[in-house]
């Protein structure tokens, strides 16, 4: 079998490409003599994290609100997005009047470390050679990433954060933030998340790597190089993924086994049912905004994330003496991060007699329901973030 | 037996404190840690926390009750009485309050044990089963009570362990917990200051409230 000729990009995939090295938003530069040091030993530098903010800074400097981003998710929580002009992420959630107020909270949003909205990943230049690191780029932790945002807010003059919150991967920041650097982090807000990524996800995680690393264009990671680009696998990917972030209920709803624009099946494999126009849409519009090695590495930093075992196997030892306020959020239909998983986290807060909030949100509509207009998450997010502020004086 | 007189009341307008929260809040220590089980809205932790300067924390079943909770800036986690304690390690409270509770839960045995586990004193208190009323609703009515005290009818209650005052004293002799102190509380909440013997007590009071303590 031998490849097809590479398809040209779009002018989003070149506008998503460029948002590489120089991002539409804030970026934090860190010199030769500021190494980001990462679990697997490198010690990366220069290195830069892409970053966006709401609101503003209070005089005492406490006031800000730190958002972790999921796995495919950037900076642009609040604002449109420069590649593909949709409203930001959890625009809902963050904004005036919103649950995370910009008018009280100074709120900040960074590009993870090994992403691809402006932030070092692999699909950032590497100084030493003029080309893109593709998988020259160090393998990436969860554990890396908060660090590089802690340097980041370090360098925002701001020593204590008034709240971290996020969901699902950015749930997985979020405890990781409050175990690294307890004192810095007066509230905590993990939503959709969990303490280890199971075996179910890992694998989950590794149909998507391979699907990528399967498609000839992907090259060996070299496809920016080569002007190429996996956008079969990286489709393939996404679509998988999709399907987990839904729930059996939210699909039969929205989509059901309706045909797509005919009213007989073909007896091809065409996109018969509307089900698979839609994820096909889903994959393809991802390939257009996100790099495929960036995937790899984002992926497989949550597959790593495992927070008892980064302390000798008790989880509880990882909050123990804690002094941050825990609001623990799940919902009923995920089955990508059961309410199991965060309630296996609540147990761990009691037992390191941390202060501990947990509800779970009733949704059918499964992991993606963090993202989602949710009336009893913001109402529960309100409350929390409320008698928090009052707490700390704001 | 009297109770502690409860300090004078705060701020006007807002809500008057249940006369039972009061109580409690003239048991509980200044300063302590307090774990409120079937917290609901979260009334009596507020009132612990700003009139004790009490470290509360709270379980309650009902998400809405949780989320009213929160916007009190109060800890609360949505859980199960039945379940939900075994989580928590030993000594973790210097109070365990299960208020109008017990009567909910399916193995209050068990729930008590682990109250008397991970706090240094447990606060129980219930409706009383063997309150006269009660009495008279089963031997003139020959129905099961339904009042304001217990307004469910009994195919839709949630409370499936009733008891009366005697038969808690029985339970804390089964589980070995030493009585500290106990209430019998008439129909405005008020504990019955008369100095009665036990018999008395099961009549007249509407609700029980025991502070216990392990032995």
């Amino acid at each position: 079998m031998t490849a097809a000729a590479p398809i040209p990009d779009s002018a989003l995939a070149r506008e998503a490409r460029s948002q590489a090295d120089e991002p539409q938003s804030l970026v934090m530069r860190f010199a030769r003599d500021e190494p980001l040091m990462m679990d697997c030993g490198a010690a990366l530098a220069p290195w830069q994290l892409a970053y966006q903010t709401y609101g503003t800074l209070n005089e005492a400097r406490s006031n800000a609100v730190l958002i972790c981003h999921a796995l495919t998710g950037d900076q642009h929580a609040a604002n449109a997005h420069p590649v593909t002009g949709k409203p930001g992420w959890w625009s809902s959630f963050v904004g005036p009047g919103r649950p995370i107020d910009t008018d009280r909270f100074f709120v900040i949003c960074a590009n993870v470390i090994g992403g691809c909205m402006g932030s070092t990943g692999p699909a950032s230049t590497d100084p030493e050679t003029g080309r893109p690191y593709g998988l020259d780029f160090p393998l990436v932790t969860i554990r890396d990433m908060v660090r590089a945002q802690a340097m980041l807010v370090t360098k925002l003059g701001i020593d204590s954060l008034f709240c971290v919150a996020g969901g699902s991967m950015g749930g997985m920041q979020v405890l990781e933030w409050a175990a690294l650097y307890p004192h810095r982090v007066f509230a905590a807000m993990p939503i959709a998340a969990s303490a280890r990524h199971s075996a179910q996800n890992i694998a989950f995680h590794e149909v998507g790597r391979q699907a990528v690393m399967a498609d000839p264009d992907w090259r060996n990671g070299r496809y920016l190089e080569e002007d190429a680009r996996p956008r079969k696998g990286l489709a393939v990917a996404r679509m998988g993924a999709h399907v987990t972030y839904l729930s059996e209920s939210a699909l039969h709803r929205k989509f059901g086994r309706r045909l797509q624009e005919r009213t007989a099946p073909t007896f091809s494999f065409d996109a018969d049912f509307q089900i698979e126009s839609y994820l096909r849409h889903q994959g393809i519009t991802f390939v257009e905004r996100f790099d495929a090695n960036s995937y790899l590495y984002v992926t497989r930093a949550m597959d790593y994330f495992d927070l008892a075992d980064e302390h000798g196997g008790k989880l509880a030892d990882a909050f123990r003496g804690s002094p941050t306020r825990f609001f623990v959020m799940s919902f009923t239909s995920d089955w990508l991060f059961p309410t199991e998983e965060s309630r296996a986290v609540v147990r761990a807060l009691n037992a390191a007699g941390a202060s501990v909030s947990f509800v779970e949100i009733e949704s059918d509509k499964g992991h993606d329901a963090f993202l989602l207009d949710e009336p009893d998450m913001f109402a529960a997010a309100r409350g929390f973030i409320d008698g928090a502020a009052a707490a700390r004086g704001l | 037996m009297t109770a502690h007189q409860p300090p004078p009341l705060g701020s006007a307008g807002a809500a008057a404190p249940r006369k039972d929260h009061l109580l409690l809040a003239g048991i509980v220590e200044p300063g302590s840690r307090v774990l409120d089980v079937g917290c609901g809205d979260g009334a009596l932790l507020a009132l612990l926390r700003d009139r004790n300067g009490v470290d509360g924390r709270g379980i309650e079943l009902e998400r809405d009750n949780v989320a009213s909770a929160l916007a009190r800036g109060l800890s609360v986690i949505q859980g199960d009485a039945d379940t939900d304690l075994f989580d928590y390690p030993d000594d973790a409270f210097d109070y365990v309050v299960l208020s109008q509770t017990i009567q909910a839960t399916r193995r209050p045995r068990a729930v008590l044990e682990e109250m008397l586990r991970i706090g240094r004193h447990a606060i129980v208190s219930f409706p009383n089963f063997g309150h006269w009323r009660v009495r008279v609703d089963l031997a003139v009515r020959g129905r099961m009570p339904v009042n304001e005290n217990m307004p469910f009818s009994w195919y839709d209650t949630p409370n499936i362990h009733f008891c009366t005052i005697r038969d808690f004293v029985g339970l804390v002799e089964v589980v070995g917990a030493r009585m500290e102190r106990a209430w019998a509380l008439d129909g405005q909440g008020e504990p019955v200051r008369l100095p009665l013997p036990w018999w008395a007590w099961n009549l007249l009071g509407e609700q029980g409230v025991f502070l216990l303590r392990r032995s």
